[in-house]
């Protein structure tokens, strides 16, 4: 029976914690998954993989409420994220019935870190195999954030991030191009960080949008609409670059 | 001395309460909502115990949300009737919530409805309804002018009619009223009746 009892997440000979380490495996296996944060909004933008033709699409929702002001999209194990997101769920609703305010961005990223957290130190059970990119509003102060959790149960508030699958490329493109921006031109940020790895097309990214009034979530139509306006954004830059070498 | 009643109209239904919280024979304040808005299409007025009435009125609205951030949905008016009654009775026999509710709502699919569910956890779904002292002035008013499919307007004098009754006639009426009506447009506050300026 003692055995059993034995925590699944133990320390390496070198201070490393395995079971923590492929936790985060599983999350680069994930679909890639972006945040942007800009003045007024924050973008979140998830990878939708189109190979599944019977699957009824609005059935499989990436990017998730967790009450009117909070978003979350994550990159990994889904059957994870379902269990996470319901505890935060829960929470919200929690922490408005006792102290009767909403819950602040970082309030719910550190429940959900420290929910993360205790699965890498108790028996018998494994971490969650999942990242997750929480946007909000404060809804004091009304300033916008982004914070990401990872299996190990860190966190920490981004301008923008990346997780899943090829987020180092969507990290390297943001930390270049990334600057303060507000509306659709966040939107167009997000988007084209997501298109560095994901094949272009409506029907292939899934995004959302937190502004003061809620979560809206863009329709394939628009978020097509956007791809062609950076398509064309892209063929007018490669453009300009070609038209100097003509003059001489 | 607390009064909550409520009726079905065409294509909505209405909720009255008294506005008072009185502690013995000192009146806290006289200008106390009673009806919780439990979310955008439904109204639940509550009297009873003052603490339990907070506690599980709150409780109902916070767990109505959850339902409707997991689901992707809004709780029909009748599952949450019938969710606040589970409730009421699974406490029943251990610590009971004294608290009686009149739950109004509406629904796209079967319009509006009203819900009378006693702290004995009694589940009627109704036309009229009507707790405490002043019930039984507001029912015997409803029972002889209403009928169904009442426009706001008779249904507000209808009101009116009850709460002039209760006022006449009850020993310690209460000094204010507020009533809140709820349609395909939404749950919302429709106007107060009072007599003292709180």
């Amino acid at each position: 029976m003692a055995r059993y009892d034995r925590a699944i997440t133990v320390f390496s000979p070198d201070g490393h914690l395995f079971q923590v380490e492929y936790a985060l495996e599983a999350v680069r296996k994930g679909n890639a998954a972006v945040g942007v944060r800009g003045t007024d909004n924050i973008v979140l933008g998830v990878e939708k993989k189109s190979t599944v033709k019977l699957q009824d699409s609005r059935s499989v929702r990436k990017i998730v409420s967790l009450d009117d002001h909070i978003a979350l999209a994550c990159a990994g194990l889904k059957a994870d994220a379902r269990v996470l997101i319901n505890r935060a769920r829960i929470e919200c609703q929690s922490h408005r019935l006792t102290v009767e305010d909403p819950v602040t961005v970082e309030y719910i990223t550190r429940y959900i870190a420290g929910l993360q957290q205790k699965y890498t130190q108790s028996g018998g059970v494994r971490p969650f195999g999942l990242s997750t990119l929480i946007v909000g509003f404060d809804p004091y102060t009304g300033v916008p954030s982004l914070y990401q959790t990872d299996p190990s149960g860190t966190f920490s508030a981004w301008k923008a991030n990346a997780t899943g699958r090829n987020s180092n490329s969507m990290r390297e493109f943001l930390e270049k191009n990334y600057k303060e921006t507000s509306g659709q031109e966040t939107i167009k940020l997000a988007i084209r960080a997501l298109l560095e790895v994901v094949e272009s097309g409506g029907k292939n990214i899934e995004v959302a949008v937190m502004t003061k009034e809620g979560l809206k979530q863009l329709d394939e139509a628009e978020i097509d609409a956007i791809v062609a306006e950076i398509e064309a954004e892209k063929a007018a830059a490669e453009a300009a670059k070609k038209a100097p070498a003509k003059d001489t | 001395m607390e009064c909550v009643f409520g009726m079905v109209g065409k294509d909505f239904a209405l909720v009255v309460a008294d506005s008072s919280a009185v502690n013995s024979i000192l009146v806290h304040k006289s200008n106390e909502d009673k009806i919780m808005v439990l979310d955008s299409h439904k109204l639940m007025g509550a009297s009873g115990e003052a603490g339990d009435r907070a506690q599980f009125t709150e409780y109902v609205q916070k767990n109505v949300s959850l339902y409707q951030y997991r689901n992707n949905i809004p709780l029909t008016t009748k599952a949450a009737a019938n969710f606040m009654r589970g409730e009421l009775a699974t406490a029943l026999r251990k610590n009971p919530y004294m608290v009686n509710i009149v739950l109004a709502g509406y629904d796209k699919e079967t319009g509006p409805s009203l819900y009378f569910i006693d702290y004995i956890a009694t589940l009627h779904k109704v036309d009229k309804a009507a707790f405490g002292y002043g019930s039984y002035f507001a029912l015997s008013m409803m029972d002889r002018h209403y009928h169904p499919n009442m426009t706001v307007d008779e249904a507000i004098k209808l009101a009116d009619q009850c709460i002039e009754e209760i006022r006449s006639r009850l020993v310690v009426a209460p000094q204010n009223f507020i009533i809140k009506i709820v349609d395909k447009d939404g749950a919302r506050e429709h106007s107060w009746r009072r007599t003292t300026k709180d």
